[in-house]
């Protein structure tokens, strides 16, 4: 396809090892200046690190970068160049984890590395007042003088871009921007990039939601196992095409995410409350019925009145209470740091509630610990699979015990073999890769590592009630999908899950039940069928407010 | 006079903790564990008896005081940052190479076990006056007692008013964040340990000048109360200074009780310890280590 506008970019023939692993290999790509360009693959297809190549961070072990300083006028080959060159060439990176300094300011966080100074002090009225008229003229609203750690997740990374474009960057490369945005956040964001990109800059985006490539880009790169597949104009192209170009085959897309199959979805759930009902066909028929046949029934999960006090706030969960019953999800919506974190490990057990009961089964078990918990029927997909899900130096199949290993013993040893045939078994069930049991878990990529999780969680006990937080951030289309079906055969078995999501289209497209979470509060809890984007949106921004909690 | 006896004495035994601490802050705000302050001191003490002997003035004992800390502070960060050695072990064996090679050179220098023959200090006759007094009077006219106090300020300053110290505090952080913005976070490091090096380095030198000799092992692990003020200081120079200020004042009062025999000695001198683990409960507010310490950047 031709390019309109002079390149800004140009990657021939990028190769990058690390070790046995070939993260890119043979990988090219264009980028006309003024340009939004979504680079798009699964995870571990090697689009971060291609852009770490451009930006910098790694030199590539074969092939040429070449950039347009500035991002205008000639080419310059610039193959192997440091980060500093990157960012004095106009090249700045937003990275997928922030690169921000929690305990310093926003001012400061923007400012270290070049710092303006009065003397030998910095001069920090000036950095502040730079940051107010940078934050002012692009729309990134934020204080400058608060510590980042206050910040939310959406201002955060609103620092992040403020700090690549006060290093003067005419090419920005942003590393899945919106896995932590809200709707209006991202709604922002894109309101932010476009300004950017009449005003001539260059916008690279790495993502894998793919409403968001039809929203927001220009023109589109594939990538797949290390290398780029297609470039392809976005008006050119469906989302399907896209999904059929990264994963190699043709990918059942979450309905939702493609904004399209309200139709579709009142079918699965029929299906599944037929499933569900078992013999009990006269409910099977209007989905509409369903939800309170569903709270007429026995709940799996009863919270009542729970509290947990907090760091930021005196009570992170604000007396909550809820019931999910057999066979529901009930999916909890809200930007992120409004107590869905504490009121899920409060859950697990990972935290002690201040006030409130928690019941599995009619049983209380709000004193238990977390085996006790486990052992009475409830599994937990936690939010942060490194912090809390994998030992990332064990191997595939040590971990796929874990928190289970008492199940795996022979007297006081570890039954090595059972735990080995264990992991060859979810391996292949899982499809986790590479197939290698023993690998560190370190050595997966983001998707795969969430599958050892996932299968840990949904086949190592006998479970009731499913704690589902995040399942599938940081993944992609292919997992993705994979996720989400295991998280509607686990309803279909009658199992009642709990699913936290950023991602408000995961949760259109699972939940049954929307409750949003707001200061530690269900601002709101709807059916599925009266939940919308935006009708919910009000609710996660605080702009609607809270009804009595449910 | 009671009072003033004891406050002499506090001045006396604070101004060695001042420094070290200070130095000790340098380090870890960068994400350098100063578990070695103990070590540059002795090896500055050594360092600068051996100036002190040598040129007859304790000026030079004073420079050599502070080369003496900064060369073992170099090997620390050679160690960690440059071959990214796991710091608590390259610091203890820091530790042990500065006890072994002060007594290996004090009998080669010297042909003693114990000590070094007497070096000249700073001044400090006390003027004629006897007594406290005399020991107050002693330590004003001790440059490294005025040194020493203007470093917390100095350190204070460096660390949240330059843009060095803004550094500094990212280095030990999030030191992929500083990184990813230019920031050469190993020479960052590598001039924070060698800051703590020359500042501990000093203390040593307090130490030996004011005993005017040399002896073996004659830090006796204040490097490590140092250290304890610096965690129980939270990390913040100026706390860290009321730290050493208390743990000094607690010496004295044990040492002015060794007669009495009211409490055993062994209970006040664990009160720095106590009092460092009481702070890492977190008792005296969130403990605020600097989240990038002891890790490799």
């Amino acid at each position: 396809m031709p390019v309109t506008q002079p390149p800004a970019i140009r990657l021939a023939g990028v190769r990058k090892t690390f070790g046995p692993v070939v993260a890119n290999r043979d990988a090219s790509l264009e980028v006309a200046a003024g340009e939004i360009h979504a680079l798009v693959g699964e995870n571990g297809a090697g689009k971060s690190t291609l852009m770490r190549v451009l930006a910098g961070m790694y030199g590539p072990d074969a092939g040429t970068v070449q950039v347009a300083p500035q991002g205008a006028g000639a080419l310059r080959d610039v193959t192997g160049w440091t980060t500093a060159e990157a960012i004095a060439a106009g090249v700045g990176m937003v990275h997928q984890h922030f690169m921000l300094v929690p305990t310093l300011t926003v001012a400061e966080n923007v400012v270290l590395g070049q710092e303006l100074t009065k003397g030998l002090q910095l001069d920090r009225a000036r950095a502040e007042a730079e940051v107010r008229a940078l934050s002012q003229k692009t729309g990134l609203q934020v204080a400058a003088d608060r510590p980042v750690s206050e910040l939310s997740v959406g201002e955060a990374q609103r620092v992040e871009i403020l700090k690549v474009l006060y290093r003067g960057a005419r090419i920005l490369i942003l590393d899945e921007p919106t896995a932590v945005l809200s709707p209006p956040e991202v709604r922002e964001l894109w309101t932010v990039l476009r300004g950017l990109a009449a005003q001539g800059g260059t916008v690279v985006l790495i993502t894998h939601k793919l409403d968001e490539v039809v929203d927001i880009s220009d023109t589109i790169t594939v990538m797949r196992a290390g290398t780029t597949v297609e470039r392809i104009r976005t008006a050119d192209t469906t989302p399907q095409a896209i999904a059929r170009a990264m994963v190699g085959r043709d990918v059942a897309l979450a309905l939702d995410v493609m904004g399209a199959g309200d139709e579709l979805h009142a079918e699965r759930v029929e299906r599944r409350a037929a499933s569900v009902e078992g013999g009990a066909v006269a409910e099977a028929a209007p989905a509409r019925g369903r939800d309170s046949t569903l709270d007429a029934r026995r709940s799996a999960l009863e919270v009542t009145g729970l509290t947990v006090a907090g760091a930021r706030r005196p009570n992170e969960v604000d007396g909550v209470s809820f019931s999910v019953a057999p066979g529901e999800i009930l999916g909890i919506a809200g930007v992120e740091g409004n107590g869905q974190t504490e009121l899920l490990e409060a859950l697990a057990g990972l935290a002690r509630p201040t006030a409130g009961r928690i019941a599995l089964a009619g049983a209380d078990v709000t004193a238990l610990g977390v085996r006790a918990r486990a052992d009475a029927g409830l599994s937990h997909i936690p939010e942060d699979r490194h912090r809390r899900g994998l030992v990332l130096d064990w191997s595939i199949a040590d971990n796929l015990v874990l928190g289970l290993q008492h199940r795996f013993s022979a007297g006081a040893r570890l039954d090595g073999r059972r735990i080995d045939e264990n992991a060859r078994r979810l391996v292949r069930e899982f499809d986790i890769r590479p197939a290698d049991p023993s690998l560190p878990a370190r050595a997966l990529s983001g998707g795969n590592q969430q599958k050892i999780v996932i299968a840990r969680e949904m086949t190592g006990r006998d479970y009731h009630v499913l704690l589902a937080a995040q399942p599938t951030r940081g993944v992609d289309v292919g997992a993705i999908e994979f996720i989400h079906d295991q998280l509607r055969r686990a309803r279909a078995a009658g199992k009642a899950i709990v699913l936290v999501s950023a991602d408000l289209a995961e949760i259109l497209a699972l939940a049954d039940r929307v409750a949003v979470m707001y200061r530690g509060r269900f601002a709101t809890v709807l059916p599925r069928r009266e939940a919308s984007a935006e009708r919910l949106g009000p609710y996660m921004t605080g702009a609607a407010g809270a009804e009595p909690a449910a | 006079m009671i009072v003033v006896a004891f406050l002499a004495q506090v001045l006396r035994i604070v101004v060695p903790y001042l420094l070290a601490a200070s130095g000790g802050v340098l380090s870890e705000r960068a994400g350098i564990v100063a578990l070695t302050l103990e070590g540059f001191m002795l090896t500055g003490a050594f360092t600068a008896t051996l100036g002190s002997y040598y040129a007859g003035s304790p000026w030079v004992g004073l420079l050599a005081g502070i080369a003496g800390g900064v060369a073992l502070a170099l090997l620390l960060a050679l160690a960690t940052v440059r071959y990214k050695a796991d710091q608590v072990v390259a610091g203890i064996a820091l530790n042990l190479l500065a006890i072994g090679g002060t007594r290996f050179f004090l009998r080669y220098a010297f042909d003693s076990s114990s000590n070094s023959p007497r070096v000249p200090g700073f001044g400090g006759d006390g003027g004629g006056a006897v007594g406290a007094a005399a020991t107050l009077a002693a330590s004003a006219q001790n440059p490294l007692v005025w040194i020493g106090i203007l470093t917390v300020p100095v350190v204070a300053w460096l660390l949240y008013r330059t843009p060095f110290g803004l550094r500094v505090r990212a280095a030990g952080e999030k030191p992929e964040a500083a990184r990813s913005l230019g920031v050469p976070v190993a020479r960052v490091r590598v001039l924070a340990v060698a800051g703590a090096g020359a500042l501990a380095g000093l203390a040593g030198t307090y130490l030996a000048l004011d005993q005017h000799q040399f002896t073996d092992g004659m830090t006796a692990g204040r490097g490590f109360i140092a250290l304890a003020a610096v965690i129980f200081g939270r990390w913040d120079p100026k706390r860290v200074a009321f730290a050493c200020v208390l743990f000094a004042a607690a010496e004295t009062f044990q040492i002015q009780l060794q007669g009495a025999q009211l409490i055993p000695s062994q209970f006040v001198e664990m009160i720095p310890y106590v009092l460092t683990i009481v702070a890492l409960a977190g008792v005296v507010g969130r403990s605020a280590a600097p989240a990038a310490l002891g890790k490799a950047e």
